[in-house]
């Protein structure tokens, strides 16, 4: 094995060195609490994947975050930052689901098509409203995209407190803020019999087709180029603020067809508890993590989304076997974010370090041939 | 009605408090080129320090500064990872939101358990003036946090645009290259910006704690420090439009109590809608199209690029 | 002969009597507790928390345990600890929140011999087919109630403040009767109330009492986890405070006039019964103020402590 293709390797381990290193602090806090962390490390790894359901679980939990990681890497390569991915799941999960509860006639099939169509629409317009604010009245998108998001919470709220509200739960009296569950035929099919549904497939689909947008398109290309310099695109002739909107839609697309996909794919139903995070898990935030952990590479945003749903399914069960206190396992994962975006230095300069010592192995080589001859 | 006014103004004033203290801070991070997202985890960790303090000493002054410690630790964690390092500035801000709301949280299970309340800081009434008919009961008789926040504006005012420290910080913001090259440091403005801002966020969170609501509860910001970020962008990087747009959203929300409590028979989701809407639209109608965000902003410095 | 046949009698009778001797120190009934919020919340997870642990001091150690998870506000994350709490063989499992209905109906039916308990609700799912389902429901109309009447009797402005979360379920049925109670003491009073739009905006809740008592309002009450906000504003204005879930006095002992202690052991402890008789789910378990779920704990402190004090002092002259 040479020098290159061992240094690449050991650059692939640096975020995972920062990410045991975490783990390795989060050991002591769990020590501290008077638990054993190898207890509570083996009942993190059998959450996560010591068993066929608790696989499932883990890929269940990674595809919403793949869908929003996916969404993340179109907006950010353009420049902008879209912090709106909980809004944008909600307004895609209650269009999708609207639009089922009003046409349970249609065949399944059609169904689940046209409602996940709806979503991904959905999705696409609330992230529009971001894009075109920034692209056309300079309304910085932080801003704007977490407005949205509150935004679509209390519309949600409001929603599912009265106007789709489950009859049955009118009739019952109860009153609790959910939908009907969607009728059984719009259920997208289960791979395996676990919860693991066919939304996966559709996310590593779109997961394929958004490198090759990025890649392999004119338009693609043109979004890139936007976000690496405004000034350039302009120059030559790019309407910057065109794409700027496009990033935002097809990011809000894809995050919203996401939502749709955890309706009709685990939930079958929306509910909420006030805020949006019972239903979308903080994927809308998680789902940057996974992005950025994959560097803002669509194809490496699948086995972040994998790993990211894995460490979340795994704290869950860790919690459950060791009863820790929950915000320890909030304190960990916030833990390994910082040691994982702090490692990326070391790459950079291993990189640095590559691309100098090529050169100069170049130049080497260039001397040494003209010397020959 | 009269009183009604008095009521939203007095609200508004209170409820401006935490965000004019994050906001600030993070306006001088942004200024020197530091994009920070975890405005919400430092304070919360700023209002836990506060208020366990309190609990154990009483004391609300030693409150106040271990919340300030606190803050500036965690901003000198945030300096290093993102100007040392050089890290993803967005996703740093997110972890260390997450990191502040799981470690906040686990402590207050941990150390206190139970919810339970303080006395924190009662109003001060200022001699002379508030004494005023009404505006002496509305500016002059709130607790003394609050009347730091509002004093904050001038002050950053102040040293943002009439000291050579202001000028460092936003020449390191706008063209780091330049300045570095007239021998300023960049390494050190930004530790410093971002610290003080942690100072800030942790002040906030104590205004929450140990004054205007005396209680502590996991996750007590609720995304507060997010509201606090996205008001920089609708002040521009001024501390006065700042102030401007921490006050907006503040009354509106005032506005939208009272209007629920009035029974007006608009449905309370939407009333609660109403700050969020208005300040969307109140920064599209300004359409600030000049406006240009500090050139460095969430661009790690490296010499020689 | 005999005599052998009389050994082997009796160690066989021995050897039986033994074997029942293990069965009779039968395993403990274990129950796996799921919530949204915190055990410390003060409120809604607490309330049910303190209710196992009743029973645990009530059946002992041996007889009864309980584990519990906490923050699982994601209903995805709740169904995977349900599923796994099931195959772990827990014979009660307590999905505490109303969220957490269309998870049971999935994971219920691959888990006969193990029961599932949730509320608030008064849906068991019987037309689905499903045995294995307990509900419960406290009738949160009737503590407001109460708590209604004691507010208007002691109201001097007779305007009240209600801080709720979202208007559903449980904070619904709580301001309902909490309003009829008023109105059947003093018909023509005003009763105002606020939605915070979640059940954690402390900052809101406070700013919300704020309002209440600057429009006049000098009792005010409110359900969730984040009324602690509100609960500090009446403590440092001055004025009362009526709760709901938990015994809330001890946040403001002189301000804080009555509960609604909710006692979920009352709904708890015949459930155990059937569960160990065999019968797995399908009743519906009210708790009111007839068998003593509900239960109202008056603070006497805030509610005569000031007349007393008067009293004594002499402000008061009472002959």
């Amino acid at each position: 094995m040479n020098d290159r293709n061992f240094r690449e390797i050991l650059m692939g381990l640096i975020p995972l060195a920062a990410f045991l290193l975490a783990l390795s602090i989060g050991t002591l806090l769990i020590a501290i609490l008077g638990i054993n962390p190898l207890v509570a490390y083996r009942a993190l790894i059998k959450g996560a994947f010591g068993s066929l359901n608790a696989i499932a679980d883990t890929v269940v939990k990674a595809t919403p975050l793949l869908f929003v990681g996916l969404g993340i890497c179109i907006a950010f390569r353009a420049g902008v930052l879209n912090i709106g991915g909980e809004g944008q799941l909600v307004v895609g999960a209650l269009s999708a689901t609207i639009f089922c509860l009003n046409f349970p006639n249609l065949p399944g099939w059609i169904l689940a098509f046209i409602a996940l169509l709806i979503g991904l629409i959905f999705g696409a317009i609330w992230a529009g409203i971001a894009g075109f604010l920034k692209a056309y009245f300079n309304v910085n998108e932080i801003l704007s995209t977490i407005m949205l998001n509150y935004i679509a919470a209390y519309g949600m709220n409001y929603l599912l407190r009265g106007p789709i509200m489950d009859p049955l739960q009118v009739q019952l009296g109860s009153f609790i803020p959910q939908t009907a569950r969607l009728s059984q035929t719009v259920d997208l099919p289960r791979l395996i019999p676990t919860r693991l549904h066919f939304g996966t497939v559709i996310a590593v689909v779109f997961a394929i087709l958004v490198y090759i947008l990025l890649w392999r398109t004119t338009i693609g290309f043109r979004i890139r180029m936007v976000g690496q310099n405004i000034q350039a695109s302009l120059a030559s002739g790019i309407n910057v603020q065109k794409y700027m909107v496009l990033a935002f839609i097809l990011s809000g697309a894809l995050i919203g067809l996401g939502g749709a996909i955890e309706v009709i794919g685990v939930h079958h139903r929306i509910f909420t508890d006030g805020s949006v995070s019972g239903f979308t898990g903080s994927a809308g935030f998680n789902g940057i993590v996974a992005a950025l952990f994959g560097q803002l590479h669509p194809i490496g945003t699948i086995p972040a989304s994998l790993l990211l749903g894995a460490l979340l399914t795994g704290a869950n069960k860790m919690q459950r076997v060791v009863q820790i206190p929950s915000a320890l396992i909030g304190a960990l994962n916030g833990l390994i974010v910082l040691f994982v975006v702090g490692s990326e230095f070391l790459r950079r300069r291993q990189t640095r370090i590559m691309e100098k010592t090529a050169e100069v192995k170049d130049s080497c080589k260039t001397v040494h041939q003209e010397e020959k001859s | 009605m009269e009183a009604i006014i008095m009521g939203i103004i007095k609200s508004a004033i209170r409820l401006a408090t935490p965000y004019l203290y994050a906001s600030i801070g993070e306006t001088l991070g942004q200024l020197s080129g530091v994009l920070n997202l975890g405005v919400d985890g430092v304070m919360l960790m700023g209002a836990f320090s506060a208020f366990y303090t309190v609990v154990k000493t009483g004391n609300l002054v030693l409150g106040l500064l271990v919340a300030m410690l606190v803050g500036g630790v965690f901003g000198l964690l945030i300096a290093f990872i993102n100007v040392t390092l050089k890290a993803e500035q967005g996703i740093s801000g997110i972890g260390v939101y997450i990191f502040g709301l799981g470690l906040s949280s686990l402590l207050f299970r941990v150390l206190i358990g139970t919810v339970q309340t303080v006395n924190g800081f009662a109003p001060l009434h200022i001699p002379w003036l508030s004494k005023i008919p009404i505006l002496g009961e509305i500016f002059f008789q709130q607790n003394i946090l609050v009347y730091g926040a509002f004093l904050l504006i001038p002050l950053s005012w102040f040293v943002i645009n009439k000291t050579p420290l202001g000028l460092s910080i936003r020449a390191v913001g706008q063209n780091p290259e330049a300045a570095d090259s007239l021998g300023v440091n960049i390494v050190r403005i930004r530790y410093l910006t971002v610290i003080i801002g942690g100072i800030l966020s942790g002040v906030a969170g104590a205004s929450l704690s140990i004054a205007l609501l005396n209680v502590f509860q996991q996750n007590l910001t609720n995304g507060m420090g997010f509201i606090a970020v996205a008001l920089v962008y609708f002040g521009a990087w001024r501390p006065v439009s700042v102030l401007t747009g921490a006050l907006l959203f503040s009354t509106v929300n005032a506005i939208q109590i009272w209007i629920q409590v009035k029974g007006i028979n608009i449905p309370s989701d939407f009333t609660l809608m109403l700050p969020y809407i208005v300040t969307i639209i109140v920064l599209t109608a300004m359409a600030k199209r000049h406006v240009r965000p500090p050139k460095a902003l969430n661009k790690p410095f490296e010499r020689g690029e | 002969m005999k005599l052998k046949k009389l050994v082997i009698f009796f160690v066989i009778t021995g050897i039986f009597v033994l074997s029942l001797g293990f069965g009779v120190s039968a395993e403990p009934f274990r129950v796996a507790f799921i919530m949204p919020s915190t055990v410390n919340d003060f409120a809604w997870s607490q309330s049910m928390y303190d209710a196992l642990m009743t029973i645990q001091e009530e059946m002992g150690e041996d007889e009864f345990q309980f584990v519990y998870s906490e923050s699982m506000f994601v209903v995805a994350d709740a169904a995977a600890a349900i599923r796994d709490y099931a195959s772990e063989g827990y014979n009660l499992i307590i999905a505490h929140g109303s969220q957490y209905g269309s998870s049971l109906v999935e994971i219920a039916p691959d888990f006969p011999n193990t029961s599932f308990a949730w509320g608030s609700t008064a849906n068991v799912f019987t037309d689905q087919g499903i045995t294995n389902i307990y509900a419960y429901e406290p009738l949160a109309e009737q503590g407001g109630f109460v708590n209604g009447v004691l507010a208007a009797m002691l109201s001097k402005s007779n305007i009240f403040g209600v801080i709720g979360p979202i208007e559903t379920g449980d904070a619904k049925y709580y301001t309902e009767g909490f309003k009829a109670g008023i109105e059947s003491v003093t018909p023509d009073a005003k009763i105002n109330v606020t939605w915070i739009g979640s059940y954690s905006d402390v900052a809101l809740a406070s700013e919300a009492a704020q309002t209440h008592m600057d429009a006049g309002a000098d009792v005010l009450t409110g359900t969730s986890q984040m009324v602690v906000g509100a609960i500090g504003v009446v403590k440092q204005r001055g004025a009362l405070w009526f709760g709901y879930d938990v015994d809330q006095s001890a946040l403001a002992p002189q301000h804080v006039v009555s509960s609604v202690d909710v006692v979920w052991a009352v709904a708890l402890r015949p459930m155990i019964e059937m569960i160990k008789k065999g019968e797995m789910g399908g009743k519906i378990f009210t708790l009111n103020l007839e068998n003593g779920g509900l239960r109202i704990v008056v603070n006497d402190e805030a509610l005569i402590g000031k007349t007393i004090e008067d009293i004594i002092q002499g402000k008061m002259m009472v002959r």
